[in-house]
């Protein structure tokens, strides 16, 4: 094999002119994976973005890369026997809310519990855009949309807390208003063996404009973001002066640092075996108006499933040999007629 | 063979002998032991295991009735056979659910012990139809099989209780000393089957010794049969199910492709015994994905596809449904994809364990948008491994979908089958691109995913990992050649165009559909799929009443042979039995403009050659 090509964005970038509204938050996820490529130390033509259906799905066009838009909710399963069947490839499924937890949430958890060798980009705009504005799976509760006049009545899922009851084995989140945590993010999820999941927060500027502005916004960010990293004391805000602490009976709470001191903060564990931590951090805020964590809740190492799958083949191999077409045709009774 | 000096051996030259039992009686294991020492003596057989949906109904009534019918003659034959000439019943429930199929003069041989008033209750009877003179027209042996199969595992040990279980094998012992069927394979077939519990292999040992014995024995019998061995063409036989066929195929197909095969499947019946088969042939490199769902079981096949390796999924009707999107996908992506329904009755869940032809409308307009794919139906059980090669061969070589059409009676059913000479098989050629097809106008070399090959109107195979083939492709339309996403309306046309221009010239690869002509013959029978076997038998009876019928039979629904318009317009009239409502009728009729007539059957059961003998016979005489 040659060594691998230094590549810059423009390799990336495919000749297809970029057809979201302006202004829209894929935008900034687009540039944010395209700069990133050329950093990863991986092959284009080894390369495949896959999506379903949706504003995200367009993704793969834009990508100079091997791809398939496929059809809703889908793309997990189409990746599962791209991934089983060429292992030497890097498969990227690129998602949205109502793709991946509504038409398609069945596919995205089999993905994650089998955990398939694909590295999964869920924008999360909690609204339906290419269909003009219905409520999503990750809307909020009474959200008024030209479905839901009267308001939605449905409880929105809450995407980290379903990903970690499917049994993922990486999950993460990030938000389109920065391009470094994003590409961090999904640099680790490229990097992680089976199914990484990353939630994007993104900003559908049309039907739903200012979603995580109350979190995400540049002035608020420092005090509504909370960035988890392994290994470090959960805290947050301009002088890092709150934190999250867990009480006895489990529960996390925020915290003022000064009122607790620093030893009580809670110490994040990305690797930890039992998800139940990394859940409790997916439930310490009710929607994009609390402070929020990003960062990887959750990077545990399991068995990936192609290539316990080959395994089994290459095993096979070992104890019976090459199959044997003719064999195999008398492996049941025969008999001769002269 | 060994056989009482008491007894005369008569011939027979054809036997058809119906297992039936409950569900849990273990007839599907007696009627395929029966089966193969049969195709080990050299019979030529058809078989028809007939089964209820409930796993376990409750015991000993109508519903939990299970049954195997089995056809072994001395010459060749086609089908399970149009009523049994001996009924083997396990139970009252058995006997009145079967008796209606045994013929006045037919053998009924009944496990007399299982006659007790409760099961009589459970079956409906209010009295004893032993005891009456109900069953008058048949020759009835009573044999005592539970307590005399309890009474020689009681030697070995066994509770009477678990005893009772082998009383199956009695009955298949007794069966095989009637019809003078060799031992020795079922013997060393119990002692491997059972190796893990030796107290239950020497359990069905005894109990099936006991029933040979008791036939020879027993003062019952007056004679025992022989069917000899049925001439067939010289060389290597198995025995082999339509499910075990198409699995096979499969493994052929992608051996003669030089491709690895993948299959995305969900559990359904009755098509998940091609799932449990490929499942077991790691050694050939197969992957098999239990996935979550139909539609993950097409969309994994198709990413499989996309990676460049031979995707299938297998399904049945219900799957089918799930599965249309994906089809669709297929079609505008232009990949190679094998989709295997192995039909059952419907609509929806229908009649799960029982045969149909009714998706074959499905089959060819089952999407939105002009969505074409081409159909390859099986018409025998053997005939499922033909008939995936030719799946296969269609998909890869036109970058397609193709639908292959399988239905539970030939998935089931079993027949002989010359070993193929695997050699002879032309190999499949998946032709992957390995280059840039396009010089753009500033000399750079590029790849266009859809410009066609000249001839078969393919588009270029270009799995992942070749340098400069990166592309995208997609379900939205693309523009001619580049595949880029276009909506422009005169290139919609030119697509959708090409799609069916590519699925239409498929035929003139095809071979031109067979006729067995016979001059003077004024009607055409035409057939797909599993009506094969009863159609043929019906026009060899018909032509024995020195009556003249012709014969053609489809292995391809879409497209057409060739010549088949010819064919169709031959004579002046046209028969089609079908076990639906019609449905290659209607393409035939809509296709050529002629006055097809249908034969329908909807029954879940195949068609007896009988029946369509007799619409044969009505429309030589004038009949509609």
């Amino acid at each position: 094999m040659t060594a691998i090509p230094v590549t810059t964005r423009k390799d990336w970038t495919s000749d297809q002119e970029v057809r979201w509204c302006p202004g829209c938050g894929d935008y900034s996820i687009l540039a944010a994976v395209q700069m990133l490529m050329p950093e990863l130390g991986v092959r284009r033509e080894s390369t495949v973005f896959l999506s379903g259906i949706g504003c995200a799905a367009r993704f793969p066009y834009y990508m100079n890369t091997y791809g398939m838009h496929s059809i809703h909710g889908r793309a997990p399963a189409i990746a599962t026997g791209l991934a089983t069947t060429r292992p030497d490839l890097d498969v990227w499924v690129v998602t949205g809310d109502g793709d991946a937890l509504s038409i398609g949430g069945n596919h995205l958890i089999h993905a994650l519990r089998r955990n398939v060798n694909m590295t999964i980009l869920m924008f999360n705009n909690q609204i339906y855009g290419l269909t003009k504005g219905q409520y999503s799976p990750t809307s909020e509760l009474s959200k008024v949309t030209k479905s839901t006049p009267f308001g939605s009545l449905d409880t929105p899922f809450n995407p980290i807390s379903l990903v970690l009851g499917a049994e993922a084995s990486f999950v993460a989140r990030t938000h389109d208003m920065d391009r470094g945590h994003m590409q961090e993010m999904f640099r680790r999820a490229h990097d992680h063996k089976g199914a990484a999941f990353v939630e994007v927060y993104q900003n559908c500027n049309v039907f739903n404009d200012g979603a995580f502005e109350k979190i995400t916004g540049r002035e608020v960010r420092s005090s509504m973001l909370i960035p988890l990293v392994h290994g470090e004391p959960i805290r947050f805000g301009a002088d890092l002066e709150r934190g999250v602490v867990q009480r006895p009976d489990g529960r996390l709470e925020i915290v003022d640092v000064a009122a607790v001191g620093e030893d009580a903060l809670l110490v994040h564990d990305e690797s930890r075996d039992d998800p139940g931590l990394a859940f409790a951090l997916s439930r310490l805020s009710r929607g994009p108006h609390e402070p929020t964590p990003i960062g990887v809740f959750r990077a545990v190492e399991r068995p990936e499933y192609g290539e316990e799958l080959s395994r089994q083949i290459v095993r096979a191999q070992e104890q019976r040999g090459i199959g044997d077409l003719d064999a195999l045709l008398r492996s049941g009774s025969t008999w001769t007629v002269d | 063979m060994a056989t009482g000096t008491k007894h005369v051996t008569e011939q027979l030259g054809k036997l058809v002998i119906r297992f039936a039992g409950d569900s849990g009686d273990g007839m599907q294991l007696t009627g395929d032991r029966f089966t193969t020492s049969s195709a080990l003596l050299g019979n030529d057989l058809s078989t028809f295991p007939d089964f209820p949906a409930e796993i376990r109904a409750p015991a000993g009534t109508l519903a939990g009735v299970s049954a195997f019918q089995v056809h072994i003659s001395d010459h060749d034959i086609l089908t399970p056979g149009d009523a049994p000439d001996v009924l083997v019943a396990m139970n009252p429930a058995a006997l009145r659910a079967d008796i209606g199929l045994l013929p006045a003069g037919g053998t009924l041989v009944v496990n007399v012990d299982a006659f007790d008033e409760r099961n009589l209750a459970k079956a409906g009877y209010t009295t004893n139809p032993l005891a009456d003179d109900s069953l008058s027209a048949y020759t009835v042996y009573e044999v005592p099989m539970t307590s005399i199969t309890q009474e020689v595992c009681k030697e070995a040990g066994v509770k009477p209780r678990d005893a009772e279980r082998s009383k199956n094998f009695f009955a298949l012992g007794l069966v095989s000393w009637l019809y003078t069927r060799p031992i020795e394979p079922t013997l060393e077939w119990i002692t491997t089957r059972f190796a893990s519990s030796p107290s239950v292999a020497d359990a069905n040992t005894r109990a099936f010794r006991a029933g040979y014995n008791f036939g020879e024995t027993a003062e019952l019998f007056t004679s025992n049969y022989e069917v000899r061995p049925a001439a067939f063409e010289p060389g290597e036989y198995t025995q082999i199910t339509g499910n075990q066929a198409l699995a096979w195929g499969l493994v052929a197909a992608a051996r003669l492709a030089g491709l690895s095969l993948f299959l995305g499947s969900y559990p359904i019946t009755p098509a998940s015994d091609i799932l449990h088969e490929l499942s077991r042939r790691k050694e050939f490199g197969v992957r098999t994905f239990q996935a979550e769902d139909e539609i993950a079981g097409v969309g994994s096949a198709l990413g499989a596809a996309f990676g460049g390796a031979l995707g299938v999924t297998t399904t049945s009707g219900p799957g089918l449904d799930l599965k249309s999107e994906t089809v669709g996908l297929a079609i505008n992506l232009e990949l190679p994809l094998v989709v295997v329904d192995v039909q059952r009755g419907g609509p929806s869940t229908g009649l799960p364990t029982k045969a149909e032809q009714a998706d074959l409308l499905h089959a060819m307009y089952g999407r939105h948008g002009e969505a074409p794919v081409p159909i390859v139906a099986a018409r025998t059980p053997s005939d499922c491994f033909n008939a995936a090669i030719a799946a296969v061969r269609l998909a890869v070589t036109y970058r397609t979908p193709v639908i292959l059409l399988s239905d539970g009676y030939l998935a089931n059913g079993a027949e002989p089958w010359k070993l193929p000479d695997l050699d002879a098989i032309e190999p499949i050629e998946p032709h992957f691109a390995s280059e840039p097809n396009h010089v753009a106008a500033d000399g750079t070399p590029s790849f266009l995913p859809y410009v066609r090959d000249p001839e078969t109107l393919a588009r270029p195979w270009a799995p992942p990992g070749v340098p400069g083939l990166e592309h995208r492709i997609g379900g939205l339309e693309k523009a001619d050649a580049t595949g880029n996403v276009s909506y422009d309306p005169e290139n919609h046309e030119i697509m959708v165009k090409w799609r069916a221009a590519k699925v239409a010239g498929i035929a003139k690869e095809l071979p031109d559909v067979e006729v067995d002509h016979e001059d003077g013959a004024e009607v055409l029978v035409v057939g797909w799929g599993s009506t094969y076997g009863a159609i043929t038998a019906a026009v060899r009876r018909v032509r024995a009443r020195g009556l003249k019928v012709a014969q053609a039979h489809l292995d391809f629904l879409n497209p057409f042979p060739l010549n088949l318009g010819e064919v169709v317009r031959r004579y002046p009239k046209v028969l089609i039995p079908e076990i639906n409502l019609g449905q290659l009728s209607r393409l035939i009729r809509a296709e050529f403009l002629v006055d097809a007539q249908s034969l329908n059957k909807v029954q879940g059961v195949p068609f007896r050659a009988g029946e369509i003998e007799d619409a044969i016979v009505k429309l030589l005489e004038g009949g509609a």
